[in-house]
C-alpha cells in the first residue's frame, strides 16, 4: 500500500509547550504527553457520540489496552491541560507494513472533550502535534476523517492536509512536514 | 438459513471464514464461501479456494466454494440474489495502527447495494 502525500510542506508548526487562552476565556496549555492517568480520566468522560472509527474505545480496561499502543516508544503526544485536567489529546502512531517493519509513516488523530470543542484547542493542539513531529524527524502523516465531519476536515486542510484517497466511507489525507 | 460468505484473502476476511463456520454448525446454517477479488490482497484465488475448502471440510461442513470473477462487491450481491441466499456475510474491516476501523472496498460496495441483509463479523 502506498499513499499519496503533497508536494507543498504542511504547516505552521509550534512545537509544545505553550499557552493560550481559548474563546471561551479559559486558560488552556499545550504539553507534551507525560501523564497516563491523566489522560485515562479524559477518555473515561468522553463522549460516547464524539467516537471516530471505533475509538476511542468505551470500558476503562479498553482504554488502557488502547493508550498502551497509542502512547508507544516511536510515537508523539501532545496534550491540552485546562486546570488539573486534560481536555485534548493529539498523537502521532508510527505504521507498520505486514512484515512489522517501521514505515516512515505516521498516522494521526485528535480527540477534544466535548465541553472544550469549537473553542480553538483542536487547530492549538494540531499546530503543537505537527511541531512535535517535524522536531523529532517525522516526514509522512497521514489520517482518515469521517466524510460528514467538516470541522475536522477543514481542521485538517487549514494544516496542509490533502486527501489522498476518495474511494471510501472514509476520507484519507496526508501532510508532509519536511 | 443459506448463508453466503465473501472472503478476497485479507486479514478480515479469514477472521470471518472461521467465525462464520463456527456460527453455521451451531445454528446448522446453509454456508456457502464465494472467493472474491481484492485488489487490496495478497493470497491468490487458488490458495484461497483451498484455505476455504480445507476450513469447511475440517468442520464437517460441505465444502462447498465458487470463484467469482470480476468486480467483487456486484458479483457477490448478484450471486446472493439469483442464487437466494438470505444472508451476505463478509469481514468487518481492518483496523489503523491507531485502532480505527477502516472498511474494505468490497464491504462498502454490498453495504450500499444489497437487497439482503449483511452481516459484518467483528
Amino acid at each position: 500500500m502506498s499513499r499519496i502525500y503533497p508536494d507543498e510542506v504542511a504547516g505552521p508548526y509550534d512545537p509544545p509547550p505553550h499557552a493560550f487562552t481559548d474563546k471561551a476565556d479559559r486558560e488552556i496549555s499545550i504539553r507534551r504527553f507525560e501523564d497516563t492517568e491523566a489522560l485515562v480520566e479524559m477518555y473515561l468522560a468522553f463522549d460516547p457520540e464524539d467516537r471516530a472509527q471505533g475509538i476511542p474505545p468505551t470500558t476503562e480496561d479498553e482504554i488502557r489496552d488502547w493508550l498502551d499502543t497509542v502512547v508507544s516508544d516511536g510515537g508523539v503526544n501532545v496534550v491540552a491541560w485546562h486546570g488539573g485536567d486534560i481536555v485534548g489529546h493529539a498523537t502521532l502512531v508510527p505504521d507498520f507494513d505486514n512484515e512489522e517493519t517501521t514505515l516512515d509513516e505516521f498516522e494521526l488523530a485528535i480527540f477534544v472533550v466535548a465541553a472544550y470543542q469549537e473553542s480553538g484547542i483542536g487547530s492549538q493542539l494540531i499546530t503543537a502535534l505537527l511541531g512535535a513531529g517535524r522536531e523529532a524527524g517525522i516526514d509522512r502523516v497521514w489520517l482518515t476523517v469521517e466524510r460528514w465531519n467538516h470541522a475536522a476536515v477543514e481542521l485538517y486542510e487549514k494544516v496542509g492536509f490533502e486527501p489522498s484517497d476518495t474511494g471510501n466511507f472514509e476520507l484519507e489525507m496526508g501532510a508532509r512536514l519536511r | 438459513m443459506n448463508v453466503l460468505l465473501g472472503i478476497g484473502g485479507s486479514g478480515d476476511s479469514f477472521r470471518a471464514l472461521e467465525k462464520t463456520i463456527t456460527r453455521a454448525q451451531e445454528a446448522g446454517d446453509t454456508l456457502t464461501v464465494a472467493i472474491l477479488e481484492n485488489p487490496d490482497s495478497e493470497p491468490n484465488p487458488e490458495e484461497l479456494v483451498e484455505r476455504a475448502r480445507t476450513a469447511l471440510a475440517e468442520a464437517g461442513l460441505d465444502p462447498d466454494v465458487r470463484t467469482l470473477d470480476g468486480h467483487a462487491g456486484s458479483q457477490l450481491v448478484d450471486f446472493a440474489e439469483s442464487e437466494g441466499y438470505e444472508l451476505i456475510v463478509l469481514g468487518g474491516g481492518e483496523t489503523s495502527p491507531l485502532g480505527k476501523v477502516q472498511l474494505g472496498s468490497i464491504a462498502e460496495f454490498v453495504l450500499l447495494n444489497a437487497t439482503v441483509s449483511v452481516t459484518l463479523v467483528r
